[in-house]
């Protein structure tokens, strides 16, 4: 009983499919791009600074007037949103003009609010969590995020660039921008907040993704040495359905821990999830079909002595 | 089939045995393993995780000292005590004056350089001073800067950490972070409030007369705390300073809580002549340039013992009385980063954590024995051992384990059996290409060896730069995740060999049901 049994006899044709793969590569990074410029990401307070309280409310909140009323205080744009139960809010206030106390007032002032709008029931408004995060900390914290996005591909690319020959690492460059961008690119779609976790993911992504290529590659540069003569297409070909069922377990087994914290592991964590879900299911795809047939237009030094690509793949990979 | 050599099995042996003796603490109670240490040799491990204030609840506090106050009073002092040094050393000049943090005098004539570099130099130690034609300037240099921050962060440390023990906050962490910051971590702290009041006054306590006239430079006019709008005329100079103050304790005076405190020999000295001159006279008490109480002298006080009234609660008195004994911050300190947890979403995360946890450990191993049979069981059973290592370096190392840490845990589950994949894989595809089951076994191994090196240094390579970069949650998170990588070698590979192995070895088997 497996579930990638399939995978095992398979002998798909993916280059074949690299123009539409392209395309939707295209799509995909450009939309991102597009996205991320003209619409942004919606930082959460690490980065963009200010207050932000978990409050659990006794009954289910009216959310539209509860909005209506903070905003009403006059302490800038407030933002409320349901936080994993419906009892669960999650407000967002912009930082305060008028330093540290400033912000305990804020603070003092929303929660009398809340307070006043439960003060009929037994139960008591919770204050679960807040944060506050002062514009320079945020500043840094964006700045030190940038530097840990370039270094992880860096550290990756200097990795296999000593591992592999150049053109490999011209493909993971383009792998890696692809997948990384896809998930600021969901994020920026959806809206979903942006802080520290989500750069993480984003950041393991990049890692993920460069494992899942570079087990594609390794296979490639075997069956390279292996068949020297073998047309460059069907080398990729060939080592892509080799490690087919590799790549959909390891993604598989990862997938069912991200379910299993997705599911079970409480509403902290959830952005981060979805930006790793994502990003796994966007990586799998793309060493599959992005990175492998790129390599196609890289020239290797060896492509002289290799046949022309037949239109029968089979024929050649016994 | 290779014999499994004695070191690999002392060193595996080894390994298991330090791994179970480093969990078996994290599944003793409390109360129980703190009986045990005091009777057990000090060897035996008994240090469990401990938790992030995330997952136990509390307040996360990052404090800026203002610095730049501390660096302007101190060359305004060097300007003052420089005209004092100059006017002694009878030295003519035409300006002293304040220019961008440094102290520009500029001289009559040039006869007098060296007095007046000398001068200068007395006035401040630490002034590097140049010279441009008749124009000195003294500045302080960046090695005297840093001292100096140096010596204000320490001396801050010092004061925050007599403040936060008064409290009875349990297991404070306080250090500094950066250049001019200090973190301070108060773990199950339900109400950061209280300390945050206490660490945001600098606790400049004075005591002044009132003064009878107005005279601009003498006089300082500042606000009752009671009611800022008022404001009452004091002497400039103040007759005591906090730092003659040898105790203070809250107490009650009529059925209200006052502060009294106890000075010094000096303080005792001073205030018993002051009182003496004054009698009938009001004087000011000063906390922060807020005027707590202005009370009239009734009498000469000479037993270097007095009371400070001024209607305060009980807790406010008991704060002002903690505040006096720790001491006065050498410098002001802002809240630049406030992460706060309530207890319940501490424990609910906790709980959150291990169900996360247990669900994807029993998905994996249910999933790898659906799809590799007896093989999936070797690569349970590596798994949780995987496991327990992690457990164990985190309590050896005594890492603080936070949610984005148990997801890094939940996730390397994950990825940590991606090596025992690549290896079955790689041995399936050896028998398909028709080769006996030992050898399939064998070059399976190997040959998988490559692929699971590189996959699991690029993924490490992102998980040390997001320890070294990052912070807070970030660095929870790549803690764990490099731990698991690296005990995952240990426990997919060399573990999983053995098992298969041994196996071998027992079982003979003639075929391989993949």
């Amino acid at each position: 009983m497996r579930l990638f049994k399939f995978a095992d006899h398979v002998n798909i044709d993916f280059v074949a499919g690299r123009h539409i793969a392209f395309l939707v590569t295209a799509i995909m990074v450009f939309g991102s791009l597009a996205l991320f410029a003209f619409k942004g990401l919606n930082f959460g307070i690490d980065f963009s600074g200010g207050i932000m309280m978990e409050v659990v409310t006794p009954v289910k909140p009216d959310l539209s007037r509860l909005r209506t009323d903070l905003n009403n205080l006059n302490m800038g744009n407030i933002s409320l949103q349901e936080f994993g139960s419906d009892r669960s809010v999650l407000i967002r206030i912009p930082e305060q003009q008028g330093g540290m106390d400033a912000q305990k007032q804020a603070i003092e002032t929303i929660k009398a609010k809340i307070d006043s709008e439960f003060t009929a029931l037994l139960e008591k408004v919770e204050y679960r969590r807040s944060e506050y995060v002062g514009p320079q900390v945020g500043e840094e914290l964006k700045r030190s995020g940038l530097w840990a996005f370039a270094l992880t591909i860096i550290g990756i690319l200097g990795y296999i660039w000593y591992r592999f020959e150049w053109q490999f690492g011209v493909a993971a460059i383009v792998t890696l921008v692809h997948d990384t961008l896809a998930v600021v690119g969901l994020f920026s779609l959806t809206g979903m907040n942006f802080d520290l976790g989500t750069l993480a993911a984003v950041l393991l992504v990049a890692g993920y993704s460069t494992n899942d290529t570079v087990i594609v590659f390794d296979r490639i540069r075997e069956n390279m040495r292996k068949y020297k003569k073998m047309a460059m297409r069907d080398v990729i070909n060939l080592s892509v359905n080799q490690t087919l069922s590799r790549t959909l377990n390891t993604s598989f087994t990862t997938l069912l821990s991200l379910i299993a914290l997705w599911a079970f592991g409480g509403d902290v964590i959830r952005d981060f999830v979805n930006a790793m879900i994502f990003g796994i299911l966007v990586g799998t795809y793309s060493s599959i079909y992005v990175a492998s047939s790129s390599l196609l237009y890289l020239p290797f030094a060896d492509a002289a002595k290799r046949h022309e690509h037949q239109s029968t793949p089979d024929a050649q990979a016994a | 089939m290779k014999y499994i050599p004695l070191w690999k099995r002392l060193l595996i042996a080894a390994v298991l045995i330090v791994t179970v003796a480093f969990c078996v603490p994290n599944f003793i109670p409390a109360a129980q393993r703190e009986q045990w240490q005091k009777t057990l040799p000090a060897w035996v491990p008994m240090q469990s995780i401990s938790l992030g204030l995330d997952l136990q609840g509390g307040s996360h506090l990052l404090l800026q000292a203002d610095m730049d106050s501390v660096n302007k009073k101190r060359i305004d002092d060097a300007q003052i005590f420089a005209r004092k040094a100059l006017r002694e050393a009878n030295i003519a000049y035409s300006s002293l004056s304040l220019k961008d943090g440094a102290v520009i005098l500029t001289l009559k004539d040039d006869s007098q350089i060296g007095e007046a570099r000398k001068a200068l130099k007395s006035a401040d130690e630490s002034l590097s001073i140049d010279q441009n034609g008749l124009e000195l300037s003294a500045h302080f240099d960046d090695k005297a800067l840093k001292d100096m921050r140096d010596k204000t962060i320490a001396q801050s440390i010092e004061i925050i950490e007599r403040r936060v023990n008064g409290t009875g906050t349990k297991e404070p962490i306080i250090q500094r972070q950066g250049d001019d910051r200090i973190l301070v971590q108060l773990p199950g702290m339900n109400d950061p409030e209280r300390v945050k009041s206490l660490l945001k006054q600098t606790a400049q306590l004075t005591f002044h007369l009132v003064a009878a006239g107005g005279d601009g430079l003498n006089v300082l006019e500042l606000p009752l705390r009671a009611d800022p709008k008022t404001t009452l005329p004091l002497n400039r100079r103040p007759l005591l300073t906090g730092d003659m103050l040898v105790n203070a304790q809250p107490t009650f005076q009529d059925g209200a809580p006052i502060v009294s405190f106890k000075l010094n020999a000096q303080g005792a000295r001073i205030f018993c002549d002051v009182t003496r001159d004054n009698v009938d006279k009001p004087f000011a008490v000063v906390l922060d340039k807020e005027i707590i109480t202005s009370p009239r002298i009734n009498e000469p006080i000479c037993g270097g013992s007095a009371v400070i009234s001024g209607r305060f609660t009980v807790q406010e008195a008991g704060d002002l009385a903690l505040l006096l004994r720790a001491g006065a911050l050498p410098t002001s300190l802002t809240i630049v980063e406030e992460r706060s947890v309530g207890p319940s979403l501490g424990s609910d995360s906790v709980e959150a954590g291990k169900t996360a946890t247990l669900a994807a450990f029993l998905l994996i191993i249910g999933y790898m024995v659906i799809s590799y049979g007896t093989f999936g069981v070797f690569a349970a059973v590596a798994l949780f051992v995987n496991m327990l290592m992690i457990i164990a370096m985190l309590s050896m190392f005594q890492a603080t384990l936070t949610m984005p840490g148990i997801a890094g845990i939940v996730l390397t589950m994950g990825m940590a059996v991606d090596a025992n994949v690549l290896i079955f894989e790689r041995i399936r595809e050896e028998i398909r290409a028709g080769r006996s089951i030992l050898s399939a076994i064998d070059t399976g191994f190997e040959k998988a060896m490559s692929s699971i090196t590189d996959a699991n240094l690029t993924t490490l390579i992102s998980g040390i730069i997001l320890y070294a970069v990052g912070t807070g949650p970030v660095k929870g998170f790549a803690v764990t995740m490099s731990i698991g990588i690296l005990t995952s070698l240990f426990s997919a590979i060399m573990l999983t060999r053995v098992m298969v192995q041994i196996w071998l070895r027992v079982k003979k088997p003639k075929t391989l049901s993949f």
